[in-house]
Formats: structure tokens, sequence, C-alpha cells
């Protein structure tokens, strides 16, 4: 039997909201009235959430394998710390230019790439995050170089709300934005394009087979995907006041892919879940020792492709189905 | 007009003893990723096993240099062996984003025991007193080391790897093991990545974070010079080794760039490579 | 005369100095109940290749319903009324059998494009996918995936698929391969019953199908035809059964 959240999605099944999405948004705002000192890493995880949402829809439904959505991310957050140092540190201008000049970027760059396949495809993304990684890092005038930009000046939220000191604003921020996106991914994912990018992924001859313009839809998908990440980056800038070259890295690329597997690939939650357990994990245990954090990392990958390629929701799942079979 | 050609030549010869250590190192790759159509993005760690490997044997167990080089392609090679048939060999027929996934996962195992073992920095390889000198060549002096690492590079490799993919056709053709074909082929490339590692520990510095930082590269090699074949990464190599060591003399701001940008182009243009077989 | 739903002049393929095919002249009328039959090797997969748009012949023409096609991708000819299943089980395995069936019934309608509505909401795509999986019997197993069927099953799904589209033409590569003999008389009742006005081209090695199923044969050896004609003709040709002499069909 397919599981929970595959049934809901597709011709035949049904798009109403269920109760158990709306917990994410629960724990939210529970973190925010219970834990506050936790705000600042709570507004960093819903930007990772973001992030990894946005890796989900091309990789996840699209089936296309990339290791340098950190690309987009990064130009993104570079174009809103340019943004508010020369022109103006507004918020909302800045997540609306960063989305467009990240899906720009897509767009462009997915066009070529897209082309490809495989082996090729996936240079092509090392080789784009490269590019942008060598132009932020020797365009120094503009983006401060390898020393990034700091204090970045932001203004307050539609003239109102300033960014506080304990990230409260920053937090509420962060999530109003996350809850449009995931609204938006959600929509995709159940909707007729949503299915058909699923097809281009299962069987990608059959998909040409049946008349599909697969080359458009994959763009398209692409395009959104690249805009999400920049606006997950603009939203790191705005709350951290600064952007350097790490927004930029193949370890950034690699980590929100390991962030995303771990949730549960294929899964609109999993980006959240995995998010979630890594970065919690991280703050715990990698200030103990980096080293042993990466070799942890490195060796539950290789688990979670030996054994348990659906991730954490993926065994979630395969439990319950246990636990169904079980009860007579 | 004189400085020019002067600089063309150490452009060259530099450029050539570069692209002599991408070829060792990316060889291997071409024929796994061609021979087992398996995305090894870990082969770096091979690399970086024989280069760390070869110093540690000079440092800790005394070994010259010559027999360290050995041992340590003997000891990659053989540990390759182990990880192909418990690992690697149960991903064969995985999709794409499962190899990704585990050689990415390997890459990071390897660079935090790196890190563990020898420290976060940069480790120097220790050259035998008879390499570090200069050699007198066409009026100019280069580094010895050099000289030796584009000799060596075209004696018996060609022929021993050519043995290995020609086995292939004939193997599958009489229907003998692959499996045990698929093993002694990893290990090989594995080796000839260790030797070109610890070979070229001097331009390539031994590092942690080698896998990481000199992947795409040895991706490109790869890819532009086309899968599967033995003179794809050779033409890949060359091209790389020269192209990037004129680009950054010439243009030391845009180097590196320019190289992605000519991957770009080309993979866009042959999406199968230079020498590759057409899709 | 109309123009016949399916036609190839003078086709041919090379690759280097490899010839695949050769010359091919073939057509198809509507309705046509048509087999291609030839030995392991003789182009019939490169034939359909060409005939879909997967593979550009080196030489000829294809036409659909009277217009020149040779030039249009695969997208295009299917968008014209050209269906086809693969001789390999090309499925959307991780899907169910239901959206399987949809995805091409949504491209057919233009529907697939959309995003703002979710896809269940289009009723008329899934009503139709589960009358089309209710006349092959595949009604009950809508909600499977695909994969967890069994293979007969999902050849089925296969041809589903492709009637999904509403093609005018439909070319089916070896529908009952690999299928059990249990399951095989499944595909056959299918195959019975498809409508009348499809023009229908059919590969397959399994004689006794052929023989029950077409009106007219060609005959396919070394890229080239051998001979046309109706299923007696074909069965009483000496060449043909030099041709299959050692095959094991007979």
């Amino acid at each position: 039997m397919p599981s929970d959240s595959s049934a809901a999605i597709g011709y035949g099944g049904s798009a109403r909201l269920r109760p158990l999405e709306l917990l994410p948004w629960v724990l939210a705002a529970a973190v925010y009235f219970f834990a506050p000192s936790y705000l600042p890493l709570g507004a960093y995880i819903l930007i990772m959430i973001l992030f990894a949402l946005s890796l989900e829809l091309i990789l996840g439904y699209g089936g296309i394998v990339t290791l340098g959505h950190a690309a987009y991310f990064g130009f993104g957050a570079y174009v809103a710390g340019i943004l508010a140092v020369r022109l103006s540190g507004d918020p909302l201008l800045g997540l609306a230019v960063a989305a467009l000049a990240a899906g720009l970027l897509g767009l462009a760059t997915g066009a070529v790439i897209l082309r490809t396949h495989a082996l090729a495809l996936l240079m092509l993304t090392l080789a784009i995050t490269s590019i942008v990684f060598e132009i932020a890092s020797q365009w120094t005038g503009v983006t401060g170089g390898s020393d990034g930009m700091h204090s970045v000046p932001i203004l307050p939220i539609l003239g109102s709300f300033k960014f506080d000191m304990f990230g409260r604003t920053a937090y509420l921020y962060c999530l109003a934005v996350l809850i449009a996106c995931w609204w938006l991914v959600r929509t995709i994912v159940h909707s007729p394009f949503g299915m058909a990018l699923a097809g281009t992924r299962e069987n990608d001859v059959r998909m040409h087979a049946i008349g599909a313009p697969v080359y458009r839809r994959r763009l398209i998908a692409y395009t959104i995907s690249a805009a999400l990440a920049g606006v997950a980056g603009a939203l790191l800038t705005h709350t951290t006041q600064f952007v350097g070259l790490s927004v930029l890295t193949f370890e950034l690329s690699g980590e929100v892919l390991v962030m995303l597997v771990l949730g549960g690939i294929r899964r609109i939650y999993g980006a959240f879940v995995g998010p979630v357990v890594f970065l919690v994990a991280r703050d715990y245990l990698a200030k103990q020792s980096p080293e042993y954090w990466t070799l942890g990392i490195g060796l539950l990958l290789i688990f979670i492709v030996m054994f348990a390629r659906g991730g954490i929701l993926g065994l979630l799942d395969s439990l319950k189905g246990k636990l169904v079979r079980k009860t007579p | 007009m004189e400085a020019f050609f002067s600089s063309l030549v150490s452009i060259l010869f530099h450029g050539l003893a570069f692209g002599a250590i991408l070829y060792v190192i990316s060889v291997g790759l071409s024929v796994t990723m061609g021979l087992m159509g398996f995305v090894n993005l870990a082969h770096g760690v091979f690399a970086m096993a024989g280069g760390y490997l070869m110093i540690t044997a000079m440092q800790q167990l005394g070994l010259p240099w010559l027999p360290a080089l050995l041992l340590a392609c003997a000891a990659v090679a053989a540990a390759s062996m182990l990880l192909e048939r418990l690992l690697y060999a149960r991903l064969y027929g995985a999709g794409e984003l499962e190899q990704v996934l585990f050689t990415i996962g390997l890459i990071f195992v390897a660079v935090a025991v790196a890190r563990l073992g020898y420290g976060t920095g940069p480790l120097a390889a220790p050259l035998p007193d008879y390499m570090k000198g200069q050699t007198e060549l066409l009026g100019r002096s280069f580094p010895t080391y050099r000289v030796v690492v584009i000799a060596a590079e075209r004696t018996r490799w060609g022929a021993m790897v050519r043995a290995a993919v020609d086995n292939r056709a004939m193997a599958q053709s009489i229907g003998i093991d692959t499996g045990r074909l698929f093993t002694i082929t990893f290990a090989l490339g594995s080796g000839l990545a260790a030797l070109g590692g610890a070979l070229g520990a001097d331009l390539l510095a031994m590092t942690p974070t080698y896998p990481f930082e000199h992947l795409v590269y040895f991706l490109i090699v790869v890819a532009i010079g086309g899968l599967g074949t033995l003179r794809g990464p050779f033409v890949g190599a060359l091209l790389i080794g020269v192209g990037d060591t004129a680009c950054k003399y010439w243009m030391p701001e845009f180097g590196a760039f320019f190289i992605y940008a000519a991957t770009m182009a080309l993979l866009l243009w042959r999406p199968q490579g230079l020498l590759g077989r057409a899709p | 005369m109309a123009a016949p739903a399916l036609e190839t002049r003078a086709l041919c393929m090379s690759f280097g100095a490899l010839t695949v095919a050769e010359n091919i002249d073939f057509r198809l009328d509507a309705g046509a109940r048509h087999a291609l039959i030839g030995p392991n090797g003789a182009g019939k997969t490169t034939f359909i290749n060409m005939l879909t748009g997967r593979l550009a012949p080196s030489s000829g023409a294809v036409l659909l319903g009277g217009e020149n096609i040779t030039a249009l991708a695969q997208s295009a000819r299917v968008k014209r009324g050209l269906g086809c299943t693969f001789q390999i089980n090309t499925l959307f395995r991780e899907l169910s059998v239901l959206d399987n069936v949809a995805l091409g019934i949504a491209e057919r309608l233009g529907v697939a494009g959309r995003f703002w509505r979710a896809a269940s909401a289009y009723r008329e795509v899934r009503d139709e996918a589960l009358a089309l999986l209710g006349s092959l019997g595949l009604a009950a197993d809508a909600g499977q995936r695909v994969l967890d069927l069994p293979y007969g099953k999902q050849r089925l799904v296969e041809i589903a698929i492709a009637l999904g589209l509403k093609p005018s033409v439909l070319l089916l590569d070896e529908p009952a391969a690999g299928v059990p003999s249990l399951e095989s008389a499944r595909i056959l009742e299918v195959l019975d019953r498809l409508p009348a006005e499809i023009a229908i081209l059919i590969i397959e090695h399994d004689m006794e199908l052929v023989f029950r199923f077409a009106r007219r044969i060609t005959v396919l050896v070394q890229g080239q035809v051998l001979c046309e004609g109706s299923p007696a003709e074909i069965g009483a040709d000496r060449r043909v059964r030099e041709v299959y002499l050692g095959e094991g069909h007979a």
C-alpha cells in the first residue's frame, strides 16, 4: 500500500489539509512562546527548511540530482545584501528582488544544464556554483570578497517591525515567509504539473511517449526552485545582517542534501524533519568534536543509502505499516 | 618576445606536469564510471589516501620514497577492493542519487578520518633528496620532481589499464565473472588514483578536504574527455592541466572561472565529452 | 482513396557501415490489425523507433494520416495521434496505476501543465482513467503502486497508458513478452477488444498471438521487407518457413 503521504497526492487522492500537517506550525509556535532563547537557531532552522523545500521540488519530485543548489541560495543572499547596502534595506523588497534574481539565474543556468543528464549535469551544477563563488570572491568591491559584508543595514519590516536582538522579529519573519512558500510548494506538488514532474522523474522515456514537454516542465520547476532558494538566502542575510562566502560552498549544497535525505526524500515534510534533526543534533554534538560530527554524518549517509532510503519519515512509515499489520 | 616564449615554455611544462597527475588520478575514475556506470564522487579519497599513506610510510616507518609510494598504492588498492565488495557492489543497480549520496558519505568519513589522523593543515610531502634538485632542460631549470612525473606517466599505465578495459569486452562475451572483474578494475583505478595523489602531493597539497577541493577538476577531466575511455581522460587532463595553468598565470583573477565556463560550453556542444561515445 | 493511417516510404537507417533498415515501404490503414514479424535482429524495434520519433531515419519519410512527420519530435507525433507501448515495461513505477494512466490523459486534455488546482480536483481526468482501467479489468488495482503489480498486469497498464492518449495509430512492441501463459490470455482478450477504428501494428514473436490477431502480416528480415500478406499467405510462404527454420516457433 502506498504510504499516507503519497496516497494524498495524485489524481486519485485528496488535497485537503490533513490535521497532521499542522503539526510543524504548532511546534514552531510552541518554540516561540516556550523556548525564546532558541529563536536565533530556530530562525536558521526555518531558513534551512525553506532551502530544503526548494531542493525537494527539483530533486525529490523532479529527480534532478544536483550538488549546486547553494549557488541560488548564495546568489539570493548576496543580492539581498548588495541591495540593502546600495539601494534600500527594506526586507520585503529584498525578498522580491532576491527571488527574481535567483529565479533568473535558475532559468539561465537551468536552460543550459537541463539539456544534459547524469554525470554531465551533476558536474555542471558544481561548475555553476564554483563560478558564482569565484565571482563573489573576486568582486571585492561589491561583495566584500572573502571578508563578506558585515552590518548590512536592514530596515524594519513594513516600516514597523524592527529586528530585535532576541531574534523574535527574525523568527516570525522567517516563519511567515516559510508558511507562504510551503503553501506554494504544496500546491505545486499536488497539482497536475507536480504529477507530471513526478512522471519525468519516474520515467523520462515514458513522459516523452505521452507527449509531455519534458524539458519545459523541468525548466519551470528548476526556476521556481532556484527562486525559493534565493528567498531562503535573502532571509539569512536579513536575519543575520551578514553575507559571506559560506553561502556559496559545495559544503552547503552537500549539507542541505543530507538534511533532505535524512528527513525523507519525496515527502514534503521530509524537508521539515531533516533540517530540524540535523541542526539540533549539530548544535549539541558538533561543539564537542567537529571531526566526529563529520564522521557521523558520513556514516549516517551511508547507512541511509544502504538501509533506510526513505529517511526518517520513511522509517516511520514502514514502522506504521508493520504496526497496522500486527493489529488483528 | 623572449619573456613571452620563456613563460610559454614554463606554462607548458608545469601544465603538463599538472595534466599528468590529473590523468593518473582520473583515468581510474573514467574507467569505473564508464565500465560500472557508477558515479564515484569519492574517487579523490583514494588519491588523498595514497598521498597520506606515502607520507606516513616515509615519516613513521622511515621507508625511502619509492617503497613508500608502492606500499601506499598497494594498501589503497587493497582497501578499495574491500570497500568495493562490501559496499559499492550493492549499489551497482541503484539510481544515481543513491550513488551520489553514498559517495558523499564516503567523502565525509574520509575527510573526518584524515582530520583526526593528520590534523587540519596541509601536510608537506617530503621528497627524496635526488628529487629535490633542479634539472637543466631546454635552458631552463625545472624541479626534477616534475620531470619524473611526466616521464613515469607515459610508460606502463596505458598498457595496464588498456588490458583491463580490453578484458571487459572479452569477459562479457565469454561470460567471465564480471563481479571479480569489477573488483579488480576498481582496485586498479583506485591504486592509480593513490599513485597520482602521492606523486602529485607537491602539486595538489595534502589536506583533509582534498576530495572536496579537487572533485570538480577530476570530474571535469573525465567529463570533457569522455567516460569509459582511456584516451579520454588523457586528452581531458592535458587540456585542463595546461589550460588551467595558463589561465591562472595570465589572468590570475579569472583563471579558475575560465575553466568552468569552458567546460560548460564544451559539454553543451558535446555532452558525451570529446572522445566519448555519442548517446 | 483515403490516406493511410500510417505510412513509410523508402525508410532507411544506417549506423555507419551497418544498415539496419533498407528501403522499407509500409502502409497501415485505419482500423488495421497488422503484425510485424521477423527473426531477432531483423530491425523491428529500430523500425518502431523510427515511427515514434525516438530515432531519426537516415533517409525516407514517415507519414501519419497523410502528413509528413519525419522531422517531428516524439511528443509532437503523440499529439497527432501516434501511441506506442514498449517491449520492456516503461511505467511510472512508484506511482499508482491510476496516476500512470491519468498522466497521459491529462496531457491529451491539455491540463497537465496547470499548477494551481490539485490534480484530484480534475475529476474528468480521474473518471476517464478509472473507466479505461475498468475496461481492461484493472479497476481494483487503481490505487496500487505499479511496481507492486504482477508482471502481466504491468503489461496491461503499459497498454492502458497508450490507450489513454486516444491514438489513431497504436504501435505495440511485443505486448505479451515475458508474460506467463496464465496471464497472457488476459492480454489477448484486451487486444481483441481494442477499439475498431484504431490502426494497430503489433510486433510479436508469439506466432499463435500473431495468427489469431492479425489480418495482415509483414515479415522483416535483416532490415528489409521479405514479404507481406494475409496470415494464410504468410503461413504458406516457403521463404518465411526458411527464415524461421530452427527458431522453435511453428
